[in-house]
């Protein structure tokens, strides 16, 4: 057992934990909510197995359908955000992502951010999509996309400077 | 042979990917077609369980409202008591069996939603207490939705702010009948649609649910009537319905147990069968 097998599942439990206790109850203006719990595909060391990253993603998220009896919107949400993560990670820091050690968890750059960005709003947009299912709620859906990224941007960012580990 | 392999190792996250993707949209799917139960479902040991223990803490937040409903449901019902005339016009019981036709398991909602199109309710009661899919579920108010999954000790309602919930309602004065829908739109108001054009409605009648179907008896309060208009392609008319019960805000509800549910689905299954 390494120390980052550890990590992942502690990050796993607390997040899920987290979502389902506190954020799934905060209704802003009646619909919006911030999922924070998708920081666990966002947090996931660069490097390391990717299936193993699709599969992990895809458990979080049917947890997260059984607790909000929403059929599968959430697991194909972070399946998706899963398989593109390096995509995202290519867009945000350049073509050698891989080759640099990318702590996430430090400073806020533009990189940084706009890789929470992009992840964020991918996610979401799959989301409400599949949530609503109907082509007549298209501004509903943009409306609630657009809401929902900036409370889960604003908190994914408080939730990753609050557990940042102390320097010395 | 030796090709397929290497593609499989190679394409490996690729197809894993799309296995996950293909099993988590067919529940997606599956979980927006009308009349079937979700596979994936809060009613379970582990989800109930979570939604049990944090409902109790949120329980102390909502006694006064809690209170209050109770206090104005008992001011009603002795009202009723005090004001019956003669005891020969008491409710009629079914001479048969001696009971009445709808019995009643007393639940408490302990998961409540209401900001999406496909909202349900879990309550702490499952098939233990005799909970069944399709049993109506009511609150001293009004209606609330009914019953879709079933465990051990919990259950899930389809809320009637689900976009897939389809109810009989008539209005009450007039038995014109038309079934209650909800756009999705405002957790205050339901959507009653189909209703004829013959019907005489005014702003402030009240709706109350038809006795069509066997899920919930007949009369149970529903809402007002607050706007009306006529749907252009099928010249029926749209009713908004203020609903009695403030959604977003449940604590006990009442599951009506029908007791001639069963009959009356054996017969329409033999009239089916016949044809």
């Amino acid at each position: 057992m390494n120390s980052a097998l550890l990590v992942n599942i502690f990050r796993f439990i607390m997040l899920l934990a987290i979502q389902v206790v506190i954020f799934n109850n905060m209704n802003f203006l009646g619909y919006i909510s911030p999922f924070p719990y998708l920081l666990y595909i966002i947090l996931y060391p660069v490097n390391s197995n990717k299936s193993g990253l699709i599969i992990s993603s895809f458990l979080l998220g049917l947890m997260m359908d059984m607790f909000c009896n929403s059929g599968g919107i959430h697991a194909t949400a972070c399946v998706i955000l899963a398989y593109y993560r390096p995509y995202i990670f290519k867009f945000s820091f350049g073509l050698s992502y891989e080759y640099q050690t990318i702590k996430l968890n430090e400073s806020l750059t533009p990189e940084r951010f706009s890789f929470i960005l992009v992840s964020v709003v991918l996610h979401h947009i799959v989301l409400f999509v599949l949530e609503a299912f109907e082509f007549r709620f298209i501004w509903d859906i943009l409306l609630r996309t657009l809401f929902s990224s900036i409370f889960t941007i604003i908190t994914s960012i408080i939730i990753i400077y609050l557990i940042k580990p102390s320097k010395r | 042979m030796q090709q397929i392999f290497n593609f499989i190792i190679k394409n490996s996250n690729r197809l894993l990917f799309l296995l996950l993707l293909g099993i988590s949209l067919a529940l997606t799917i599956q979980s927006h077609s009308y009349h079937k139960s979700r596979v994936i479902s809060s009613a379970n040991f582990l989800s109930g369980g979570v939604y049990e223990k944090i409902n109790n803490v949120n329980e102390y937040l909502n006694l006064r409202t809690e209170n209050d409903e109770l206090v104005l449901e008992n001011a009603r019902l002795k009202s009723i008591l005090f004001n019956l005339k003669d005891s020969t016009k008491a409710p009629a019981m079914d001479s048969l069996k001696g009971v009445k036709p709808a019995d009643i398991i007393v639940s408490k909602v302990i998961r409540n939603e209401y900001s999406t199109h496909e909202n349900y309710l879990t309550l702490n009661s499952g098939t233990k207490e005799g909970v069944k899919t399709d049993m109506g579920v009511i609150n001293s108010l009004g209606i609330v939705g009914i019953i879709d999954n079933t465990s051990p000790n919990y259950s899930t309602v389809i809320s009637i702010l689900n976009m897939k919930s389809q109810i009989n309602a008539k209005i009450k004065k007039s038995n014109h009948f038309g079934s209650l829908t909800w756009n999705g739109k405002s957790t205050g108001f339901v959507q009653l649609i189909d209703v004829p054009r013959l019907a005489s409605i005014r702003k402030g009648d009240t709706i109350v649910t038809g006795g069509q179907s066997v899920i919930f008896p007949e009369g149970i309060n529903i809402g007002t009537v607050d706007k009306i208009y006529i749907q252009e392609k099928t010249s029926f008319y749209v009713i908004d319905v203020k609903l009695f019960n403030d959604m977003t805000n449940l604590g006990h509800v009442y599951i009506i147990k029908s007791k001639d549910r069963d009959e009356v689905i054996n017969l329409e299954k033999k009239e089916k069968e016949d044809e």
